[in-house]
Order: structure tokens, then sequence, then C-alpha cells
């Protein structure tokens, strides 16, 4: 078996700077802390973001995200550590002299100027010319769709042109570096979609660095080069879209992004492969299963361990499947539909639910699975991931 | 909300409330066109107090006057009175804020026979000519507080995102300021400057304890001439006022209506 160890960055194997030893990063930042009286927001943080990254930050509420960018901004100064933005320090350089825009989760956009005066601001005070500043306002207000309200003041918009005038203003300076703080959550799904791809196609048009907060994954997945997952105000890990989902360093990352299930089981065997671990261990009802880890880690025989297993990797089926391992027998207790897919909750011991997808290859009046089925579900012998418990 | 019904009892409370209120000022605006020089006999209608008081050049100086005082003065207050709340909001806890903020807001409770003493002590001491200028820098004293008030008031709820935008996109704090903070508080600027003209406008007190030369302001007339007597001409120069206080309380209740009414409209537009 070779399966262990491997990269799962096929999709962005051309760009990838942060694994070139020679690049040089534009921000760092070194050893930041950031206290608010004696709440620590930011606790101890170091990370390398390059330029032309599209970088994003996910965390639950009140992990620190905001304060990340406000630290870049230069609205807060640092309690330890410095930021660096192209090897210079910046860490006391006022926010007006810092090549950096915010989109501000709350937009602040001029309650006094309508929708071209917002945009046109910063350009206005670069001292650009009349002429410049509205050739650079139309061309923005066409990629947000804002023709029809050019003249309308902030409180005269919807939520989402509101948000679309924000990002306008924003990018209207062709910063170096854009902080985009939510900057899509008003949006509907389809217009969402596609200033993500206005956003992505911007960012390599400008070659600009944009660091993105969001709560939808599936956004970050899309749009992102890295995501650093957060929780409280540490980095819990920094990877690729496809290393975070694929292969997640702990439970929390693997909880955090998407769905998964976690079954408790006991190492038995370990192998070295490579750079990363090969396990054998059985659960609690005495099946075998196999699991991988994704760099050595500090697992031995004997210990208990999380299986983690996404549910899109389970296979659901009536019949018993061959081979004595990776599956196991319970009963359809719930089936969530979302219409491509459908989500078995599979009851396999009394407090042991295993979630499971199938593609609707069928109609829905044809479901062959149904509620109170028996079922078995397995899956494939590097499906499985084992993390420390 | 329920009806309330038509009762005798309702009716007379409140033709006896308003006219216990409005009595004084209608027999007030009656008998300033009466053709009687007394004040309590009614001999018919006239205007000649109306005409006399043109041609008296006393009471239009004085409220030549008045006026002069009250724009410099409430300018001044809402100058200061805007700064001083700014740094009460901003300078966060800095040492010392409650007693300065307790000494911004002290002039409101202060009675004001000892606000004009003291102007009085000071003004003889500094050996300051007493008259237009010592009158106007008693009112900016005495009515900035109510300027950081209100200004006070509107910054609770001003948003320093803007600010920081603002700063993001190339501004100084000060052109910042400028341009993004003053003119969303500028209402309540204007406010407090209203609040501050009708204050220096009334005033009597502290005025009669700082006036001199070139500082009698139509208050301090008035009274002095209700002093020797009422007269129907004071009568006529009352009604005036009541009617210049109706017209703007008027106009005021007009344009918050517009206001409310184009902020209905907006929200319509934005939802639609
Ligand atoms: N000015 C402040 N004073 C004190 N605490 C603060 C201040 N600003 C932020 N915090 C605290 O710092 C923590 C991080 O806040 P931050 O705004 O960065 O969260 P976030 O990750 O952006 O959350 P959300 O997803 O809700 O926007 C929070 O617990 C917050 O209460
Ligand atoms: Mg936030």
């Amino acid at each position: 078996m070779t399966t262990a160890a491997k990269s799962y960055d096929s999709v962005s194997s051309e760009f990838s700077p942060w694994t070139d030893s020679n690049a040089t990063p534009l921000i760092q930042f070194q050893n930041v802390t950031k206290r608010y009286g004696d709440f620590v927001a930011i606790d101890n943080l170091s990370l390398d973001i390059y330029e032309r990254e599209f970088f994003a930050l996910l965390g639950p509420s009140g992990c620190g995200k905001t304060t990340m960018m406000r630290l870049l901004a230069g609205f807060e100064g640092l309690t330890e550590g410095r930021i660096l933005l192209g090897g210079k320090d910046i860490s006391h350089i006022p926010p007006n002299q810092r090549p950096v825009n915010m989109m501000f989760q709350s937009y602040a956009l001029f309650p006094h100027m309508n929708v071209e005066q917002n945009i046109g601001f910063g350009l206005k005070q670069e001292g650009k010319s009349k002429a410049e500043i509205k050739d650079r306002v139309e061309e923005l207000i066409q990629l947000v769709q804002l023709q029809q309200f050019t003249k309308r003041k902030p409180e005269q918009l919807s939520g989402g042109q509101r948000q679309r005038v924000a990002l306008a203003r924003s990018l209207a300076k062709k910063p170096k570096l854009l902080l985009l703080d939510e900057p899509l959550g008003a949006l509907d799904k389809k217009l969402r979609e596609q200033t993500q791809f206005e956003l992505m196609n911007l960012q390599e048009q400008l070659g600009m660095t944009f660091m993105i907060v969001t709560h939808d994954q599936e956004e970050a997945m899309t749009v992102a080069s890295r995501i650093a997952v957060m929780s409280k105000g540490e980095l819990v890990q920094v990877d690729t879209p496809a290393q975070i989902y694929e292969a997640p360093k702990s439970r929390y990352v693997a909880d955090f992004i998407g769905n998964v299930n976690f079954i408790g089981a006991t190492v038995d065997s370990i192998a070295i492969n490579k750079d990363a671990q090969e396990i054998e261990a059985t659960l609690s009802n005495n099946t075998l299963v196999n699991a991988t880890t994704t760099e050595i880690t500090e697992i031995k025989q004997g210990d208990s361990i999380w299986l983690s297993l996404r549910p899109e990797k389970i296979a659901v089926d009536k019949a018993e499947p061959e081979g004595d391992r990776n599956k196991l027998k319970g009963t359809v207790i719930d089936i969530g539909y979302v219409g491509n897919v459908s989500t078995y909750h599979v009851q396999i011991a009394e407090d042991v639910i295993v979630k499971a997808q199938r593609v609707n290859r069928n109609r829905l009046r044809n479901r062959q699975i149904t509620w109170d089925d028996e079922v078995w579900l397995h899956w494939n012998e590097d499906a499985a991931l084992a993390l420390d418990k | 909300m329920k009806v309330t019904r038509f009762t005798w009892f309702n009716a007379t409370s409140l033709t006896l409330g308003f006219a216990f209120l409005y009595l004084p000022i209608l027999l007030l605006v009656i008998f300033s066109f009466n053709e009687s020089k007394l004040v309590t006999v009614w001999g018919g209608f006239s205007t000649k107090w109306y005409q006399q008081l043109w041609e008296n050049s006393v009471y239009l100086d004085a409220a030549l006057v008045t006026l002069k005082i009250a724009v410099v003065s409430s300018t001044m207050a809402a100058i200061l009175g805007t700064v001083s709340a700014l740094v009460l909001h901003r300078a966060g806890r800095f040492r010392g804020r409650t007693l300065f903020s307790g000494m911004i807001y002290a002039p409101l409770v202060m009675p004001e026979v000892i606000t004009g003493l003291s102007l009085l002590l000071l003004f003889v001491a500094a050996g300051v000519a007493k008259g237009f200028w010592t009158i106007s820098l008693a009112h900016i004293t005495f009515s900035m507080c109510y300027v950081t008030v209100v200004v006070s008031s509107r910054l609770v709820t001003f948003d320093r995102s803007l600010e920081e935008a603002a700063l993001d996109l190339g501004c100084t704090p000060f052109t910042a300021f400028l341009q993004v903070t003053l003119p969303v508080i500028a209402p309540s600027v204007i406010s407090g400057w209203l609040l501050a003209f009708t204050l220096s406008m009334d005033d009597l007190v502290i005025a009669s304890f700082t006036t001199g030369p070139g500082g009698t302001t139509l208050p301090i007339q008035l009274y002095s001439a209700i002093r020797r007597g009422v007269s129907p001409e004071i009568n006529a120069i009352s009604s005036i006022l009541v009617g210049v206080v109706t017209i703007a309380v008027v106009i005021a209740a007009i344009s918050s209506h517009q206001a409310e009414r184009r902020r209905a409209r907006n929200e319509h537009l934005a939802n639609s």
C-alpha cells in the first residue's frame, strides 16, 4: 500500500510560492500578539502571505479574523511582534500611508455621498484628475453592476447593493493588498458566484494580493490559494484548500470544513510509509479498519484515535460487500435529501450514527434504500484519516 | 389604540389646560391692537403701536444688537461645544475625564445669577470694558455646554468605521474629519447652534450682569421699559416675537416631517 503521504496539491501545482524557499513573502506576521486589556485576541501568531495569493481566513465568530485585518490595515496597534510588508516593518505606519485597502464587514459607506462619490473617494484623495476618476469609477460600476444606481445614497440601496459599492470602493485604488472582510455575505448565490469569479479574475489581471474572511467554506475552497483555519486567536492549520479538506491535521479542522464522521478506534499496528503512518485499528465492535495520517504523529500502538471519514467517501449498499475490513452494518434512521445527493444517517451502535452520501442517480420515487432498511457501509482503505484523540 | 369617547370632563379639562397655557399670550396679542393707551381697557382696533415701534429706533437697535450677539455667541459655542464633545467621546479614559465632563456640564445646572455674577466679577477684575463682547463671551460660556450635550448624543451612534474607511482610502485624520465626520454630524451641530442661538436671544439675567454701553439687548430694553409701566408698544413687540417663534416652530415641524417622508421613500426605494 502506497497511499499515504500523498500531496493533494495537483490543482494549484503551478502557483505555490509557499513551497519555494527562495520566494520572499509580501506580508509577514512575526510573533504578533494583540491584547485588549487582559483578553488575547491574537496569540503569538506567525504567518507568511505571498504576492498574488488569494488567502482565506476561516474560523468561528470571535476567533480574531477581523482583528488580523485591522492590524494589517493599521487601525489597531499590535501589542507584541511585528508585521512586515514587502520586507519593511509597517507596524507603526498610519493606515493612510499603507498600500492596503480594506472592505469593511459593516461596509462603512459614507452616508452623505452617492454611489459614484463613495467609489471615487480614494482616487480623489490621491489627487487624480476629474476625468481619470470618472473613467475608473465607471469601470468599477460596470464591474459590480450598479449602473442604475450611480446617483443614489447608501440609504437608498439594498444590503447587497451596498456590499457591491463597498467592494468597488475598496478596489478603486488597486492596492497591493486588498482585505475583504466577508465581502459577499449579503449577495444571493448567483451573484455571489459571479462576483467570486470576478474577484479571481481581477486578482489575476491586476496581480493583487487578496486576503478574504468568509463564513462560507465553499467560497473559501473556490477562491483561495491557501486557507488558514483559526481558533481563539491562533492559526490551527494553513494549507491549500485540497489539503485542508483531504488532510486536516486535527479534529477541529476536519470538523470545521465540510461534513465528517468521527468514529473511535484503537490502534493495532503502525507502519511508516515515507513521511506518514499507515495504521491498522479496531473499532469497538471488533471491525478491522485501515487509516492513514498525513505526517508522522505521536500516535502509538494501543492508542485511542478518531477515525475521520467524509460522508461522500462512504458507500451505502444493501448487499454485504466483500472483504472483512472497512465496512459496517446498520439501520437507516434518516435521509437528508438536497436534490443532487442524499445523506443517509445510519445507526451503527446505540450512540454511533454515521453519515454517508450517495449521488441520486435514480429518481426519488425509485429510491432503493429507504427508512429502517438494514444497510452496509463500506469505504476504500485509504479513505479514513487517523486523528489524535 | 383605544378611541377616547367625548365626555364633558375631558372637554372641560382640555379647554382649561389650553386656556391656562395660551390665554395670557392671546390677551397680549389682542391688546397690542388696542387703540387705547390703557392696557386693560379696550378702545377699538388699531395698528398704531406697530407703526410707533417701527419709528422707535431704541427697539430696533436693541433687536439688532441681540441678533448680532446671538449669531456671534452661538457660532462660537457651536465650534467649542463640538470640539469638546469630540474630545469627550474620543479621548477614551484619560486621567480627569470625569472632572472634565462634569465641568463642561456644570453650567447646565448652575443658577444663572451665579454664572452672571461670577462673569461680572471676572470682567471687572480683568478690567475689560463691558458691552457687546462681554455679553457675547458670557453667552458662549453658558451655551456651549448645550451644544456639547446635543453633539455628544449624536456621536454615540456615529460609526467609527466611517472614519477608518476614510483613513484607509488615504485621508489624514484631519481631512477625514472635514470630509466625513463633520458632514455626518452636521445636523446635530446645527441644532446645537439653533439652541445656543435661542438661548442667547432669550437671556436676560446673564446679559444684565455683563452688559455695558453698546450692549443693550432687546430683553434688557423690554425689562427696563416694563419697570416704567406696561405699554401697548411692549405688547406689540412681544406679539412680533411670538409670531417669529411660531413661524420658526412651524418651519421646523414641516421640514422634519418632510425629512421623515423622504426617509420613508428611500427605504421604500431600497427595498424595491
Ligand atoms: N476593541 C475591542 N476591545 C475588546 N475586545 C475586542 C475589541 N475588538 C475585538 N475584540 C474581541 O476580539 C475577539 C476577536 O474579534 P474579531 O472581530 O477579530 O472576531 P472575528 O473573527 O472577526 O468574528 P466574526 O466572524 O464574528 O466577525 C472577539 O472576542 C472580540 O470580542
Ligand atoms: Mg469579523
